[in-house]
């Protein structure tokens, strides 16, 4: 019985496996055709094309490691999927039948629409990843493999092939070549360095699309992007070009990466594109060459390239900067490409310069608009800047003078505008020390204007940060005068921490600021004790009241002893403090600068002291009113005496007249 | 030589004039030198050291100043010699000679009360004798000028040297001494002195006897009845009648003193402009 149930049992697994098999093999060969179908004739390595006799042979062990090497041959080319022979010649395999958004991407690019086109040449997906056998993109194998793809792209984008001689509109030229000699290529092909940037890394692999697309990675606007993408720092490195987002949001105001690294040859720095000097200098060499002025006039828009020459020191050229760096705002939409391109914006280089003259004083009134504010140019010139270590150049400190005298003269247009301050600088300035050493001994080192007021952070002095405000007066003159800094930092004159500065001195408050002189000159030493009085009234109106301050007074009054000349300058310490000139022994050395024979009984001459100070020099109040008693006195009585005598004595001339007249009768 | 010719009579011999014009060229050195630099901040101080060209100059021109006061002040010495020898009297009683002394007397003192009655219009011109009291006054105020300005004057000269006998400080009373005693002495001269000597009615503009050093016998009879007097009585008359002084003496005398008074008081106009500006402006 169990052997009779075992055998009906097999009998119906048999039956249903047989149904199954059938039923499997039945629909299968009713809706498709097997790979081996294909390969049966397909597997023949001879089998040809009627048509061009081209190869139809699929190697069967390559398309089975394939990416598709699982999928049946008539899921790509499904017109092949006929019961009967399928038509000579098949269409074109559709990728995006499964790979549908890179072939909309593709769609779009400069390849794709190639081929809508019919551009023979243009690739398709196979061109670059191959046909059955398609490998991984990380398959050192696959055309696409990053080592590979210079070599892929290559293929079209060689000079001589087919593509490069009928595609005149491509302005890049030997392309492979360059790239293989660029850093990207030696670092790919020669390092085997595979992040190495290749043809796709900036163009992309599907959307690749003119540079001037607007759209392209490699527009110029979207360079920067692009670049960054590896050069992720590149802002720190080129912080000073690029001012942040400046480079994506403004791409026109400042050269793009491949403006100087050349697109397919990055190891080589330099301009080289169609906007060469050359082609400016066709229009601007001309002398006659004007434009229209705002004012009705016009204007040259002569270059003078003898001007404009590096062996003249000029900063620009001598740095091999093509015109269009400076003159960046052009588009080709214009005729001339220039029309129109506006004033230079020297920020796009100097942007440090730039943010400081922003804050300027000159540069705020620029912002306003102000038409005697100074930009860029009127102090650096246009084309023939220079640096300033060039004597020729106007910002040489051997012409500063004159350069800023220009406004800052008396009567000239910043002078009148400049309420309060200080008058005639330039004529007090070329007086000065600094004005003398440097016009007169040429001293480059001397100070100039900008050595105070700085050359582009310009403010004035009534702002906090002015070089020239009260609060920092000091440490401007600090920059060269450091030793007499340290000296001050010693002396009383230094405010001890968190003490009211503005009432200690400022270098100014007793040099002056365009005038300051050479301490030993006259005019220094006779203004000395105007300058002190600032602060010590009482004690320069009593040391006027005493010999050395009388003398000084007078005609050749510098020889007489001035407030320095005791309390000592810079290292100046309270009388009273033992280490001070005036302190005991040291005051009999002090006082034997002029008098060589003093000593300490000397010494004790009180030099400021006056009568009028009863409680501290009762002997020269009393002295004092003794002799005036005298002098009254005195005058008194004979005052009395003549005042009486006048009147007796007109008569005792009119009688003497009288007699004499008398006489003659 | 007519009798009609005006006759005239020395009053001082040249030593006296040589030395008096020492006397004036030193002062006006000395008081111009020294109140520009006491009025140093007034601009016609500057003025004057200007024209000299530098405060030093003064300081030496006011040393030399000082140099010549005290050479005169001791050459003086001499011509009170030289007159006494002339005198036949002893030294004592030379100086306090009652007729030709400078010594003051009792004289000198009724002298005064006579003078002040005179003025007010209550009595006769007093009868003057060789020096009147006033003269006497400025004899003698030129002792005290000298002895108390140079006294101090040595001290700021020769700070250094003084000051090893006496403290430093002293140097400023030395200084307030010196300065206002120099006040005291400009402002007398070309106050009192100038009117006193010349500007007063009598002797306007300028009396030239200091320098030509004679005076009309009328003049003698009249200013100094008391010296005429004694010189009839003791018969000294004739011996100091001199002749008309030459002409360029009279020219010089007149040159000489209108630039001097004019230097004179036009400095105590300034001085005197300054304390009252000081004072009240």
């Amino acid at each position: 019985m169990n052997a009779t149930i075992g055998k009906r049992a097999g009998i119906i697994v048999t039956f249903f496996l047989i149904v199954m098999l059938v039923l499997v093999m039945g629909s299968h060969n009713a809706m498709s055709m097997s790979n081996e179908d294909c390969l049966e004739c397909h597997g023949d390595e001879d089998l040809t094309r009627e048509a061009d006799d081209s190869s139809v042979y699929v190697n069967a062990q390559v398309l089975a490691k394939s990416v598709h090497g699982e999928q049946d041959c008539v899921s790509c080319h499904q017109d092949a999927d006929t019961e009967d022979e399928h038509p000579p010649e098949l269409k074109r395999v559709d990728c995006s039948e499964c790979h549908d958004d890179i072939g909309a991407v593709y769609e779009k690019s400069i390849h794709g629409k190639a081929r809508s086109r019919g551009d023979a040449l243009a690739p398709y997906c196979s061109s670059c990843h191959g046909t059955h056998d398609i490998l991984p993109p990380d398959n050192p194998k696959s055309p696409v493999y990053v080592t590979n793809i210079p070599l892929t792209c290559g293929r079209c984008h060689r000079e001589g092939s087919p593509m490069t001689k009928t595609h005149e509109d491509i302005d890049q030229h030997n392309v492979l070549k360059n790239f293989s000699m660029s850093m990207h290529g030696k670092g790919l092909l020669k390092s085997g360095l595979i992040v190495a940037a290749v043809c796709t890394s900036c163009h992309t692999s599907h959307n690749v699309r003119p540079h001037t697309d607007p759209e392209s990675t490699t527009n110029p606007k979207n360079v920067a992007k692009t670049c960054m993408h590896c050069h992720a720092n590149i802002e720190n490195t080129h912080r000073k070009v690029i001012r942040k987002s400046l480079w994506e949001k403004e791409p026109h105001k400042i050269p793009s990466c491949i403006e100087c690294h050349q697109p397919h040859e990055q190891s080589k720095i330099g301009y080289q594109g169609k906007l060469s000097d050359a082609y400016c200098l066709k229009c601007h060499s001309n002398p006659n060459l004007v434009m229209p002025d705002e004012e009705g006039g016009v204007k040259s828009l002569y270059v003078d390239t003898d001007e404009y020459d590096e062996f003249r020191g000029t900063l620009h050229k001598k740095n091999k900067i093509a015109c269009v760096k400076c003159h960046s705002n052009m588009d080709s939409a214009r005729d001339p490409v220039c029309k129109g391109s506006g004033p230079v914006d020297c920020s796009a280089c100097h942007p440090e310069q730039s943010d400081v003259y922003a804050k300027s004083i000159h540069g705020k009134l620029l912002a306003e608009l102000d038409p005697n504010a100074p930009g860029c140019t009127d102090c650096h010139g246009k084309h023939n800047n220079m640096s300033k270590a060039n004597p020729d150049s106007p910002i040489n400190p051997i012409n500063i003078p004159n350069l800023c005298g220009a406004c800052h003269r008396d009567g000239k247009k910043a002078a009148v505008r400049i309420k309060g301050g200080e008058r005639k600088i330039v004529a007090t300035y070329s007086m000065s020390i600094h004005g003398k050493g440097l016009v007169k001994s040429g001293l480059l080192v001397s100070a100039t204007c900008a050595s105070c007021h700085t050359g582009h952070s310009i403010l004035p002095p009534s702002d906090a940060q002015s070089t020239v405000n009260r609060n920092h007066v000091s440490d401007t003159c600090e920059s060269c005068h450091y030793g007499v800094a340290r000296k001050i930092q010693q002396s009383i004159h230094n405010p001890p921490f968190g003490a009211d500065t503005s009432r200690f001195p400022i270098c100014s408050d007793c040099h002056s600021a365009h005038g300051a002189a050479r301490v030993s000159e006259a005019a220094f030493r006779k203004q000395q004790a105007n300058e002190c009085a600032k602060c010590h009234q009482e004690q320069v109106e009593t040391y006027r009241e005493s010999y050395h301050g009388k003398a000084s007074m007078l005609a050749g009054g510098e020889r007489a002893a001035q407030c320095s000349d005791c309390h000592g300058s810079h290292t100046i310490l309270a009388a009273t403090d033992p280490d001070s000139t005036l302190a005991g022994p040291n005051a009999v050395k002090t006082c034997r600068k002029c008098h060589p024979g003093a000593n300490l009984s000397f010494t004790t001459y009180r030099t400021h002291a006056t009568h009028g100070d009863k409680k501290r020099n009762p002997d020269m109040y009393y002295a004092f009113w003794s002799m005036t008693s005298l002098l009254l006195g005195t005058f008194s009585l004979f005052g009395l005496h003549t005042l009486l005598w006048i009147p007796r004595s007109f008569k005792e001339r009119m009688k003497m007249i009288r007699k004499a007249r008398e006489q003659r009768k | 030589m007519s009798k009609t010719e005006t006759v005239y009579v020395q009053r001082f011999n040249v030593f006296a004039r040589v030395l008096h014009l020492t006397v004036i060229i030193s002062f006006l050195t000395l008081a111009l030198t020294g109140m520009a630099l006491k009025f140093a901040d007034e601009p016609w101080a500057g003025a004057i050291a200007s024209f000299f060209g530098s405060f030093r100059v003064l300081g030496v021109l006011h040393r030399i100043g000082a140099v010549l006061t005290f050479g005169y002040f001791f050459i003086h010495f001499i011509l009170i010699y030289q007159n006494w020898r002339k005198s036949d009297k002893s030294f004592i009683s030379f100086v306090f000679d009652k007729t030709i002394g400078m010594v003051p007397n009792l004289q000198d003192a009724r002298e005064i009360g006579q003078t002040i009655k005179w003025f007010v219009g209550k009595g006769p011109r007093p009868r003057y004798g060789r020096w009147t009291y006033w003269e006497k006054f400025d004899y003698f105020a030129v002792f005290w000028g000298v002895a108390v300005i140079g006294l101090t004057g040595i001290c700021l000269w020769f700070p250094t040297w003084v000051t090893q006998y006496i403290p430093g400080s002293w140097l400023n009373i030395a200084t307030i001494i010196h300065s206002d005693e120099a006040l005291l002495a400009t402002g007398f001269i070309f106050t009192i002195h100038f009117f006193n000597t010349h500007i007063r009615p009598e002797k306007w503009p300028l009396d030239r006897v200091i320098f030509t050093g004679s005076v009309t016998l009328e003049e003698l009879k009249h200013e100094r009845p008391r010296e005429y007097e004694m010189l009839v009585r003791e018969g000294r008359l004739d011996d100091v009648i001199v002749d008309r002084p030459p002409t360029w003496l009279v020219i010089f005398a007149y040159v000489f003193g209108f630039t001097a008074l004019t230097i004179g008081m036009g400095l105590v106009f300034l001085i005197m402009y300054t304390i009252f500006q000081r004072t009240f402006g």
